[in-house]
């Protein structure tokens, strides 16, 4: 059973009481940028086998949405933060480098790997 | 390859069982192939079937980092049916229903299709307009389907409740052709058809990586070493994106859990297979007596082949209300499998950015019913470079908003 701490209410919940919604720290794009560039934000997903950065919401909660990150192959949680940032935390970041040597996920928003 | 019949049945009573064969070899890989299918489930194996029956290319290899048919294949609800609304979809899986019809004939090997008839249950006013359609669809498609009034669903199905807690059964959409097969028979029998014709089934054998020159790819590296090959067929299901990567594209596609279980075996009950998408659950009854189920997927990204417990709390819910007598029913088995979901919940069986690299994955929760259809579409794409059946399931439909959006009329239950 997943349970993931809600960052805002602090409650940890189980997975009847959220919401999933996809991969995170997607790279919005829109008017003006190309066709590779709106379809890769569309559709274009990294489904690792492995850390995934994924946004929830806390349904049947506090309502808000948040960030967390986990690993597809163990459902092993690293960790849980704010939805007010496009990169993961430099915390999160650590967290995952220490349990997983060499992970990489496409570019963030800032640019780093 | 000796054939099975009654007369090798009669022959081996008399001899104690001792003359029958192996049904597929198991040889060390070669060095080359002129192709070489990555994923040993019912779409790698009937790919490779038909590249070597209607294409005579029999130097293939088909490599699996697990057992055969010990995915996806092994782990679906076992129902066959072709009532979609897009005509691509309706066409290439009618065109796989209709090659179940024969396919115990084709492979001599018994899949035990039985064509009993499939019912998609409206419990909706939503639903009893979006199955008129598709049943009007599938008349222009030459998809035999019709509308049948609650009264008819009550007839066909006796131990159902028409008048539900949350929804009553309004109607449905009935496919007397669709229905069942034994689905590890499917593998099996691909898998003996393809070893009879020389080809090289490799399991316990992992691709670790895809070898590419000049945009062309030229062969895979696996755990029992390189191998050379001038075309490779991608087929692996939930593990799509790992392979592309290693060819170096990506896809628009996210792996989920799904989860299906069986009960107890019972005296048979209910002849038909019925699918509740509102309530969202289906069921049907193995000829072993266990009624098999099967619900939703997860709403998260999952490669570990185990689904959520509370999934099957709600496949179950929705099953008793559905079935009441089936509250009294012990569960035996669960088990849960990674399926690839496309933006449309259609597949894509494509050429691919690296040429002479070819890839056949997002069937998501559709995948069994599928798999003859599938495999001809793709031996034919793979050998001649066009199949009418896949034009219109290109990886590029995405880029170009054709889709095929088969997640509105197909609901969830896919």
């Amino acid at each position: 059973m997943l349970i993931l701490e809600c960052p805002y209410c602090g409650v940890k919940a189980e997975e009847t009481e959220l919401a999933a919604g996809g991969e995170a720290h997607l790279k919005r794009f829109g008017p003006g940028s190309s066709d590779d560039e709106f379809h890769d934000y569309l559709f274009m997903r990294e489904n690792p086998k492995g850390v995934h950065f994924e946004r929830w919401r806390h349904a049947n909660g506090c309502g808000k949405w948040f960030h967390a990150a986990r690993c597809t192959m163990t459902l092993e949680v690293f960790g849980t933060y704010t939805a007010q940032t496009s990169v993961p935390t430099q915390e999160i970041q650590d967290k995952i480098a220490a349990k997983r040597p060499g992970w990489t996920w496409r570019e963030f928003a800032d640019g780093k790997k | 390859m000796k054939r099975y019949s009654v007369f090798a049945v009669a022959r081996e009573a008399l001899r104690y069982h001792t003359g029958w064969e192996r049904a597929w070899r198991s040889p060390e890989p070669k060095r080359h192939y002129d192709v070489v299918i990555v994923g040993a489930g019912g779409h790698g194996l009937a790919t490779a079937y038909y590249l070597g029956k209607n294409f005579g290319i029999t130097n293939v290899a088909i490599i699996e980092k697990g057992w055969l048919g010990g995915g996806n294949t092994g782990r679906n609800t076992t129902i066959i049916r072709s009532n979609y609304l897009q005509d691509p979809s309706a066409a290439i899986y009618e065109k796989a229903r209709s090659l179940y019809e024969t396919m115990s004939q084709d492979l001599n090997y018994n899949v035990m299709f039985s064509p009993r008839g499939v019912i998609m249950l409206a419990q909706t006013e939503h639903e009893i307009r979006g199955y008129k359609r598709t049943a009007h669809a599938n008349q222009q498609q030459g998809v035999q389907t019709e509308w049948i009034t609650p009264e008819r669903v009550k007839e066909l199905v006796p131990i159902i409740n028409l008048h539900g807690p949350r929804y009553p059964v309004l109607g449905g959409l009935w496919q007397e052709r669709g229905g069942t097969a034994r689905h590890d028979a499917v593998a099996w029998g691909y898998a003996r058809a393809c070893s009879d014709m020389g080809m090289d089934i490799i399991q316990k054998c992992e691709v670790t990586g895809v070898r590419t020159e000049n945009g062309r790819t030229v062969g895979v590296d696996t755990t029992k070493g390189p191998i050379d090959c001038d075309k490779i067929g991608m087929i692996v299901a939930g593990n799509a994106s790992v392979l592309s990567e290693m060819a170096g594209f990506r896809l628009p596609m996210e792996s989920v859990a799904l989860q299906a279980m069986v009960s107890e075996p019972i005296k048979p009950c209910m002849d038909v297979v019925v699918m509740a998408n509102t309530v969202h659950g289906y069921m049907s009854q193995s000829d072993k007596g266990e009624m098999v189920i099967g619900g939703g997927t997860d709403g998260f990204n999952n490669y570990t082949q185990r689904g959520s417990f509370h999934h099957i709390e709600e496949t179950v819910r929705a099953l008793v209300e559905t079935f009441p007598m089936v509250s009294r029913l012990k569960m035996l088995r669960q088990w849960g499998g990674i399926v690839d979901v496309t933006g449309d919940r259609s597949p894509i069986i494509s050429k691919t950015p690296v040429q002479n690299c070819f890839i056949n994955c997002g069937w998501g929760t559709g995948g069994f019913k599928s798999i003859p259809g599938s495999g001809w579409a793709m031996a034919e794409l793979m050998a001649t470079g066009h199949s009418p059946l896949t034009e219109e399931f290109s990886i590029n439909r995405f880029k170009e908003g054709k889709f095929i959006d088969e997640s509105v009329a197909a609901g969830v239950a896919h």
